[in-house]
């Protein structure tokens, strides 16, 4: 790979940038998004942990309930409406930002919480109702692996809803600068995360259960 | 009586009885560590040095600091799991025939359970994180890592996960289930203490840490590279670091999931690993080796990495087939990944899963065995130079072959089941960790410690760690190896065939020289620091290296270097060094560099805090602690103002300092 010494080559090599030019530092290089980005990934492996493991137990119910006892179909797909609209909302926000209003970004990211606090709230009725039932965590491997894979999705969506109460005081209080903005890249890509992560949700463990 | 659950509902299960004060050697451990505590303390104080420790080190988000912390953290923890081999090793030579030993089996199990915790988790984990921190933004020519805030934290959530299993030496008890602490033994109802807890949380914290700090590293890399850096242009240490850190970031979230279900297991009663109610204790297995496998890759990497370049300094060649070597490295991470279920072939997983993972594992044998003859061509018809590091290198090939066949050989599923859980397997993964990974660690600090001090270690002392660790090490293992043939299974501390004895004596007669060894190495530190000026390198290019991290002064400046170098070839320095390169002697810019923060420090004290209080159920101490992490996290965001400037002149000041040849004084 060397290439041969000629006195030319000599001259012509530069070994350092003569203008102190800013070469490193997250922000400027899309090191953030990068680095973001590969939380996700490393988050994603959490939830194909968990996905493996309700693979594994997700018939052992131990003489307890089974999917098609206790999975409400309607209700399952009212809450998957409501957070894939919420999806679109957050690309509405997104859009506002890119065009610098910050009263427009503001409003969609309420909107966008709004839904998610929807999900939320419909999630916790399910898993009350669940419980009431005696369809708890502790009655079997399938009910342990159920609860701990849908609560540990909607765990992030809580604290994604606090990142969004959060985004918007800054806003409020900044406005849209780099810093800003390039926060609201990385919560826009842990929302729309979290959307892709319920379509295996609902997939796998609502609809195959059912069918099962 | 309601008093009494009011104590419960202030201290959960923490009681008198949780202080080990019946215990005589875990009340003078306690006692030895206070004094030295408080003294250490004293001295801090007495010397005003707490404002310094605060200002420039716990809240400094420079990588470099963060990189020797990281090392101090690991040789810290290394004299803490050693102490334990040496209390495993004094029980073995003894305990046979009637006689019973020292160590009851209560305190034995703890004992081997945290040597390998401490050993991987807190020893080799912030050793490699420590050098590649140190070493790896020098040698892409960057000012920092991508995430200089995170990298802070990073160290302090591992140092959070240290702490707490430390405390449990002197509060309550730690594990007694074995370094991966297997379901179902590690499940509530035959663990019910708060051993496995101790051991969950602190790992947990300590692992959080890990990823975090590989995200950033990563990041770094792929981000933060020199102009003309090339990914076939960057050291081998940096490709090394790079594939180790992304198989980091791939198998820890697995080891995160398997812990927060084993948590949950444990705390809410739920049933993934629980032999009843359909749980799958081999589940848990399976999960913890997808992590456990890989992790010794992550681990043997980065030693690659450090073997390449101290071969190729030290024989002031080129290192030989860089691609080869590039293209192993990548092999081997993705073979490491499809490997895990060789560790229990014993499951009964049948003939065609079991063979599919021998041969995996067997293959990994083939590009590792590419970089050993790499290695060796490279040192082919080079000018050697027999300084300390070229020594741990020649160890390391000669130590870590043998390893490497033993691995080929448990990696044949007949013969695992004979040596499944034997001592065989225990001397095997003691010698490719110890022959490969700490040899390369040891090489590695020897190598890069006089461009972080401006001075080498002391050569003698370094010697004595050198022989100690070899010659130690293999009069400690070859004898496990030997009757771990014959049978002898892992975990014992008592033996009834007394005819086994003299196997075990000379293996703590092993352990007794690598003390030496270790004793050379911290020796080699105090000593170093004595004869500093005998042993001062104002060239910062003390071994005629060959990558960037030799072009700048050493210590480097916070700003590593003045001007962001252009990389025109691999072995960047030496290119430099070979066409007559002159440092600019002026036209310096100010320098954009990131602010310390106490930030990290904070959110790693409420981590710990909330471990603690999880695992004595203290609830309320840990919502509290909770909602403290989340308060403080969120208040750190607000904090925009986190760069500063470096003015030109300072850095003018700076590289005029280091252009004058000889500094009178210090």
């Amino acid at each position: 790979m060397t290439a041969p010494t000629t006195s030319a080559a000599k001259a012509a090599r530069t070994y350092h940038l003569a203008e102190g030019e800013d070469h490193d530092h997250a922000g400027g290089n899309g090191a953030t998004l990068l680095g973001f980005w590969i939380y996700l990934m490393s988050d994603a492996l959490i939830f194909a942990a968990l996905f493996a493991t309700f693979g594994v137990l997700n018939s052992s119910y131990a003489g307890g309930p089974v999917p098609r006892e206790i999975f409400e179909l309607p209700l399952v797909a009212l809450n998957t409406a409501l957070l894939l609209i919420s999806s679109i909302t957050f690309g509405f926000a997104m859009l506002e930002m890119e065009a610098g209003r910050i009263s427009g970004t503001r409003s969609w990211l309420l909107v966008t919480a709004l839904f998610g606090a929807g999900f939320l709230g419909i999630e916790i009725y399910e898993f009350s109702s669940l419980i009431a039932e005696g369809a708890t965590p502790q009655r079997s491997a399938f009910l342990s692996a159920f609860f701990t894979l849908v609560g540990t999705h909607g765990l992030h969506v809580f604290f994604g809803l606090i990142w969004i109460a959060t985004m918007l005081a800054q806003i409020g209080q900044r406005g849209l600068g780099l810093d800003n903005k390039r926060r609201l890249m990385c919560l826009s890509m842990f929302w729309h995360f979290l959307d892709i992560i319920w379509i295996g949700v609902f997939t796998f463990v609502y609809l195959f259960g059912v069918l099962r | 009586m309601p008093e009494h659950s009011f104590l419960k509902t202030v201290f959960g299960r923490l009681t008198f009885e949780s202080f080990p004060i019946h215990e005589p050697i875990l009340l003078t451990t306690f006692i030895v560590v206070v004094v030295l505590g408080l003294g250490i303390v004293a001295a801090l104080s007495y010397f005003r040095l707490w404002s310094f420790l605060w200002k420039e080190w716990f809240t400094s988000v420079d990588h470099k600091r963060i990189g020797i912390m990281y090392v101090i953290l690991g040789i810290v923890m290394l004299v803490r799991g050693f102490a334990d081999a040496l209390m495993m090793r004094a029980q073995q030579a003894v305990a046979f025939g009637p006689n019973e030993g020292y160590l009851p089996s209560h305190h034995y199990d703890q004992i081997f359970t945290a040597h390998g915790t401490i050993m991987i988790f807190f020893v080799a984990i912030p050793l490699v994180a420590g050098l590649i921190n140190f070493v790896m933004p020098l040698q892409i020519g960057a000012r920092d890592v991508a995430f200089p805030f995170l990298n802070n934290l990073s160290f302090w959530l591992t140092v959070s996960g240290a702490a707490l299993v430390m405390m449990s030496l002197f509060v309550g008890e730690f594990a007694r289930t074995g370094w991966l602490s297997y379901a179902p033994l590690a499940g509530l109802e035959y663990s019910p203490d708060t051993g496995v807890d101790y051991y969950l949380w602190s790992l947990q914290i300590a692992g959080i840490g890990t990823t975090l700090s590989a995200i950033n590293l990563v990041a770094t890399i792929i981000k933060m590279r020199a102009p003309g850096m090339t990914m076939m242009k960057m050291p081998v240490f940096c490709w090394t670091a790079l594939c180790s850190q992304v198989l980091a970031i791939a198998i820890f979230p697995v080891l995160t999931a398997a812990f927060f279900l084993l948590i949950l297991d444990r705390y809410l009663g739920t049933h993934f690993f629980t032999n009843d109610m359909g749980g799958s204790p081999m589940m848990y297995w399976n999960m913890v080796w997808i992590w456990g496998h890989p992790e010794v890759y992550v681990l043997v990497l980065p030693a690659f990495g450090i073997y390449s370049e101290i071969t190729s300094t030290f024989t002031g060649k080129r290192l030989f087939g860089y691609s080869s070597m590039v293209y192993a490295t990548v092999v081997i991470t993705i073979l490491s990944y499809i490997v895990w279920l060789h560790h229990f072939f014993t499951m009964g997983a049948g003939a065609s899963v079991n063979s599919f993972f021998g041969i995996a594992t067997m293959v990994i044998s083939i590009p590792t065995g590419a970089k050993i003859f790499n290695w060796l061509f490279t040192m082919y018809r080079g000018r050697i130079v027999y300084e300390l590091p070229m020594m741990w290198v020649v160890a390391f090939m000669l130590t870590f072959v043998v390893g490497g066949m033993t691995g080929v050989l448990l990696a044949v599923p007949p013969a695992d089941f004979v040596l499944h859980n034997s001592l065989f397997l225990v001397a095997h993964f003691h010698n490719v960790i110890i022959g490969g990974v700490v040899f390369a660690l040891l090489a590695g600090i020897t190598y890069w410690f006089p461009k972080a001090f401006g001075f080498k270690l002391d050569p003698f002392w370094g010697g004595v760690s050198f022989w100690g660790w070899v010659i130690g090490y293999w009069v400690a293992w070859t004898p496990i190896y030997v009757v771990g043939l014959m049978g002898v299974t892992r975990r014992l501390n008592h033996i009834d065939d007394a005819t086994l004895q003299p196997y075990f004596v000379v293996a703590a007669i092993g352990a007794l020289i690598i003390m030496v060894g270790i004793l050379g190495t911290v020796m080699s530190i105090v000593m170093g620091i004595v004869r500093r000026h005998q042993l001062r390198d104002l060239t910062g290019d003390p071994w005629n290296g060959r990558t960037l991290e030799w072009s700048t002064s050493s210590p480097p400046p916070a700003y590593n270097f003045a001007f962001t170098p252009v990389v025109h070839d691999l072995d960047a320095w030496y290119d430099m060094k070979s066409r007559g390169y002159q440092r600019p002697a002026g036209g310096y810019r100010p320098i954009h560099m990131p602010r310390n923060t106490g930030s990290g420090v904070y959110l790693s004290t409420l981590a710990m805090v909330f471990g603690f209080a999880m695992i004595w159920y203290m609830w309320w101490l840990a919502a509290l602690a909770a909602l403290g992490l989340l308060t403080v996290a969120i208040g750190h965001t607000f904090n925009y103002n986190r760069d500063t400037f470096i003015p030109a002149d300072d850095v003018a000041r700076a590289e005029a300092q280091r252009a004058r040849p000889a500094v009178a004084g210090d």
